[in-house]
């Protein structure tokens, strides 16, 4: 678990037109300076944005990772949805400070609130 | 000369990258209002402008975070961002390198900031420059709050930052406008994206309006991201603001929420006079 490294290479890569053509070019070799793990690696090569999200990397950082792979707004709050769903709440980072479950978490909860 | 103007303005980047989705009335209502602040500035004869902003890992990160950063160069280029993205062209804002110096030297003497000489700006100050100076003719001197990597700035210290921005703003020959940028509540770029916690801002806008320090620098991280989500800690700039204002009240030029922006789009100012 290294999210650290995680959002390290993303931020920079997120900066960086260089080494954004070199991830395309080769994306696991740009990873060989980051200490990251082999499922954060595969995270970050798919790219699995839910992954990447459930690990707890900020959206500061991560939306603009979808935007460079050409993902849709829609489409990059679906599969954050879609990795909170697969793989539970978010592990680490700031929004893991109360738990960080999900809209459909989220909203089945309330709706049993109401209904109580 | 003493401080011209102070603001805050929203600076979400769906303001700018996704305004085709939005609800056009209530859109070019909130883009009329930021063309109320831009005629503010103006007839304030401001000569250079201050953005207290959060900006959002485009120059700060968890490597080297700084609690406080001021720019100190003569120019800084952005948007950092894909411009087809945020649908803003590349620009070059013109900065006021010996101008920051001695802003950032009356600063120094209460609140320890770090201060940069490269910045590339980020939506935090990009969409309301946008708006605000959209001939990038005034020069800027941007500050950023850490509000992105906890441990975050505490809101007493971002108080503290506010009132050593007022004093050093009048200490200098030139007239200072500022403007602080960000929030209020919002879940932005998570799952959350959309969701706005209305009845916090509004209780938030009227601390700020009546600019009480006490209620303002009362609010708690936990309770920020239980009811504002992580984007309500960027109040920090607002409450900066408050500090830099002296005591004046203020006014909300506009609050809605607008869904697709993520944010509760705000503009409001303080009465100087
Ligand atoms: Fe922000």
């Amino acid at each position: 678990m290294s999210l650290y490294y995680v959002q390290k290479f993303l931020y920079e890569l997120n900066r960086d037109p260089d080494l954004q053509a070199a991830y395309m070019a080769d994306r696991r070799d740009v990873l060989r300076p980051y200490e990251v793990t082999e499922e954060e690696a595969d995270a970050l090569i798919g790219p699995d944005i839910g992954l990447l999200f459930h690990l707890g990397v900020n959206g500061q950082i991560l939306m603009h990772f979808a935007a460079l792979h050409q993902i849709e707004w829609a489409d990059y709050l679906a599969l954050m949805r879609d990795g909170v769903a697969r793989h539970g709440p978010v592990r680490e980072g700031v929004y893991a400070m109360t738990g960080y479950e999900g809209v459909d978490a989220r909203r089945s909860r309330s709706e049993s609130d109401e209904g109580a | 000369m003493p401080l011209v103007y102070a603001g805050v303005c929203s600076h979400a980047p769906g303001i700018t990258g996704r305004a085709d989705q939005a609800d056009p009335e209530v859109r070019d209502r909130f883009y009329a209002a930021f063309d109320g602040m831009r005629a503010d500035i103006e007839e304030s004869g401001a000569e250079a402008l201050v953005v207290i902003a959060a900006e959002h890992f485009a120059n700060f990160f968890m490597d080297n975070m700084p609690t406080f950063a001021i720019g100190m160069a003569d120019f800084y280029d952005g948007p950092i961002e894909d411009p087809g993205w945020l649908a803003i062209d590349r620009f070059r804002a013109p900065g006021n390198r010996d101008l920051s110096r001695r802003i950032i030297t009356e600063v120094m003497q209460t609140v320890d900031v770090s201060y940069a000489e490269e910045w590339r700006f980020d939506h935090g100050i990009a969409v309301p420059l946008h708006f605000v100076t959209p001939r990038f003719d005034l020069p800027i001197i941007p500050v950023n709050i850490n509000c992105q990597g906890p441990p975050l700035t505490p809101l007493p210290r971002a108080w503290a930052l506010g009132e050593a921005l007022r004093r050093a703003a009048d200490s200098v020959p030139e007239r200072i406008a500022v403007i602080g940028t960000g929030g209020i509540s919002h879940w932005p770029a998570t799952p959350d994206s959309g969701k706005i916690n209305e009845e916090w801002d509004r209780e938030f806008l009227d601390r700020w309006c009546r600019n009480d320090h006490d209620a303002l620098v009362d609010y708690d991280d936990l309770g920020i991201y239980a009811d504002a989500g992580q984007g309500g800690f960027e109040i920090r700039t607002f409450v900066a603001v408050s500090a830099a204002a002296g005591g004046a009240s203020g006014t909300v030029a506009f609050y809605a929420p607008i869904p697709i922006f993520a944010v509760g789009c705000t503009i409001a100012s303080y009465d100087l006079a």
